[in-house]
């Protein structure tokens, strides 16, 4: 693979996707100190917000530290180069949770839907794109949909002023001909001028793999977090990324050691526990389940007595889609109703 | 009684299913659909049911108003078209049941407060959501037993239950479903998230109802109101059920319900669409009662 020279968009992620291994509760300080540091390490753009997206506190979803607000404003004066973007997902957010977005600063809004349900995000994506924004469609659980389905959705979204469409492994599923097969769709039908990019989760560890393979086949935005910290087994670790770009000469602008040093001195001590691909997290890539479902599973498995790996399973089974956390419970109670009975 | 002549405005999904339903009302009897396509499965239907049919939009309905008698009309289409259309049919003595997110005028949950709706002659009848028409009666179950700070429902339904409408109007959704709950709900503060899922075969449409109550939740008290709740749904939409709960956690109590429809035009799956039709036409029935027992003023609007 000879990717020497290609210029790519790092894009962290541990202040947005991080806050699902964080249950939302990273602190207004940590925010302000991860952000600075990743900044002074020339990381271009940084995502902010609670982790399912702006207007996400809620009970489904977990009642973050602060309001998205709150850390937008408190991020975004500290930032001497890097901007900041926010996610969006249409039904949980909404056009006034971007318009607050912008007046925070936000440079780029990343309207997420499931991969096939691209024309919810009309109203969003066009009203970020009147505010000037860099609009990103973000499309999830890309491995549930064909290549050709997906370039389909991704040109629904390019229609409504989508700058970037965006090839989302939220089960860290695919594996690198998955990417391969699908970026290579989206730039063969999107146009030149529109940009394409790849989000990774490390539930089989092909998060490195999965983005080489994704900038080969035209993606130029990739999305990691510093040290992984992200939802199910983390996101593509930014820092070794970076490091295996440096080696293959891809142009990333970020320093090497000190992203290294916002990893290890700043993000592994955030975490509650360590990011790794344990049972759980394995069983999200292995039967394709939306990695946010990995700590709800975890809960409802203690408190109603049933192996989270087989709620896990079971959710893979029914099809479900991100933002499906209220079936966690009920699927749980049904099966322990079912084992007392059994 | 003679039956009330109505109007559906709106030959998608829900407008469709409505027809099936309002067909077979002791109080109404729909007379006109209106659409924008000529070519759509729904005016194909109702001409197929003996009722006139327009693709001219709500224009071409006007002329037609008065000689047909038309009293009640249902508005289907979307909280963008919604309120030229009310303002149409107002000025022209017709009373209009909204069932698009625009929410001009009061909300209308049947079990909770179909019976303050009498006498008041309201010109417009707001339905809500389909998410609301299926959760905000449990947020009322609780709220009628003590205080409710905050409600959140999630609300997720099968891809080909949204019609182009919907999907839309997602944003209209979320806000007119949270503030229905706490107008009518009476939560405090009231949040709404609806959820598309694509998997074939189609999921019947789940409802979760959280609400976090002020005091701890009388359990016992919830319980029983909750029940009274969906056997009062369950009047009208039989397929309503509650699936489990409601779980109590804290302050939390959470409530999960399926809501399968009765296949009158979508499958049974749709349960979003039948919610949504069976509440607006046992509204319009309840103003078409009063119209026929000559009790109907409409209200006079301060202007």
């Amino acid at each position: 693979m000879n990717l020497t020279g290609t210029k790519i968009t790092l894009h962290d992620m541990c202040l947005r996707d991080g806050m699902h291994p964080k249950q939302h509760q990273i602190s207004l300080a940590q925010m302000v100190a991860v952000a600075s540091a990743l900044d002074a390490a020339g990381v271009p753009l940084i995502e902010v917000t609670h982790g399912d997206g702006l207007g996400g506190a809620s009970v489904n979803y977990g009642f973050p530290a602060h309001s998205d607000e709150e850390y937008l404003r408190a991020v975004i004066p500290k930032l001497k180069r890097a901007r900041v973007s926010a996610l969006l997902l249409p039904g949980i957010g909404t056009v006034e949770h971007l318009k607050l977005a912008y007046e925070c600063g936000v440079a780029t809004v990343r309207v997420a839907t499931h991969c096939t349900e691209a024309d919810v995000s009309e109203q969003h994506i066009a009203g970020s794109r009147q505010l000037g924004l860099d609009t990103v469609g973000f499309l999830m659980m890309a491995h549930m949909v064909t290549p050709e389905e997906l370039a389909r959705q991704g040109k629904l979204m390019e229609s409504y002023g989508a700058n970037c469409i965006y090839c989302t492994d939220s089960a860290g599923y695919m594996l690198p001909e998955d990417v391969t097969a699908r970026v290579s769709a989206l730039r063969s039908s999107l146009r030149p001028d529109t940009e394409i990019g790849f989000h990774g989760h490390h539930n089989m560890a092909m998060g490195i793999a999965n983005s080489l393979a994704a900038i080969e086949a035209g993606a130029r935005r990739i999305d990691g977090s510093a040290a992984g910290l992200g939802a199910g087994a983390g996101n593509t670790p930014l820092e070794v990324f970076n490091a295996v770009a440096h080696r293959m000469g891809i142009q990333t602008g970020v320093d090497v050691f000190k992203l290294m040093d916002v990893a290890e001195d700043l993000v592994v001590p955030m975490m509650d526990h360590p990011i790794r691909i344990d049972r759980d997290a394995l069983i999200l890539g292995y039967a394709g389940v939306y990695s946010s479902f990995l700590l709800f599973a975890k809960r409802a498995g203690a408190k109603y007595g049933v192996p989270s790996a087989d709620i896990l399973v079971e959710l893979g089974r029914l099809k479900t889609v991100g933002g499906q956390e209220d079936m966690i419970e009920d699927l749980a109670i049904n099966m322990a109703r079912a084992r007392a009975r059994a | 009684m003679e039956k009330i002549k109505a109007a559906l405005i709106g030959s998608g999904n829900i407008g469709t299913d409505l027809m099936y339903k309002a067909l077979r009302s002791r109080w109404l009897r729909p007379v006109w659909m209106v659409g924008i396509d000529a070519a759509s499965d729904g005016l194909a239907r109702a001409r197929e049911q003996g009722l006139s049919t327009t693709a001219e939009g709500v224009d071409g309905l006007l002329p037609h108003l008065e000689r047909d008698g038309i009293r009640i009309a249902f508005d289907a289409t979307s909280a963008y078209v919604h309120p030229e259309n009310a303002r149409k049919l107002a000025a022209r003595g017709v009373v209009v049941i909204d069932l698009t997110p625009a929410a001009i005028g009061p909300y209308c949950v049947p079990p909770v407060n179909l019976a303050a709706h009498v006498g008041k002659g309201a010109m417009n009848v707001n339905m809500v959501s389909c998410g609301g028409q299926a959760t905000i009666p449990i947020v009322a179950a609780v709220a009628r037993v003590q205080p409710v700070s905050y409600a959140e429902i999630v609300a997720t339904v099968a891809s080909r239950s949204a019609g182009p409408g919907t999907r839309k109007n997602i944003d209209e959704f979320t806000r007119t479903t949270a503030s229905g709950i706490e107008k009518v709900g009476g939560a405090r503060r009231g949040k709404a998230i609806i959820i598309l899922n694509p998997a074939e075969p189609p999921l019947i449409m789940r409802d979760t109802v959280h609400c976090i109550t002020e005091e701890a939740p009388d359990e016992a008290r919830i319980r029983a109101s909750i029940e009274a709740m969906i056997a009062e749904v369950q009047k009208y939409v039989p397929g309503y059920t509650l699936k489990n709960g409601p779980v109590f956690d804290g302050k939390r109590v959470s409530t999960y319900l399926e809501v399968a429809g009765l296949g009158d035009y979508l499958p049974k799956y749709a349960g979003n669409l039948d919610i949504m039709t069976a509440a607006a036409l046992r509204t319009a029935e309840l103003i078409a009662e009063e119209m026929g027992a000559g009790a109907f003023t409409p209200a006079t609007r301060a202007s």
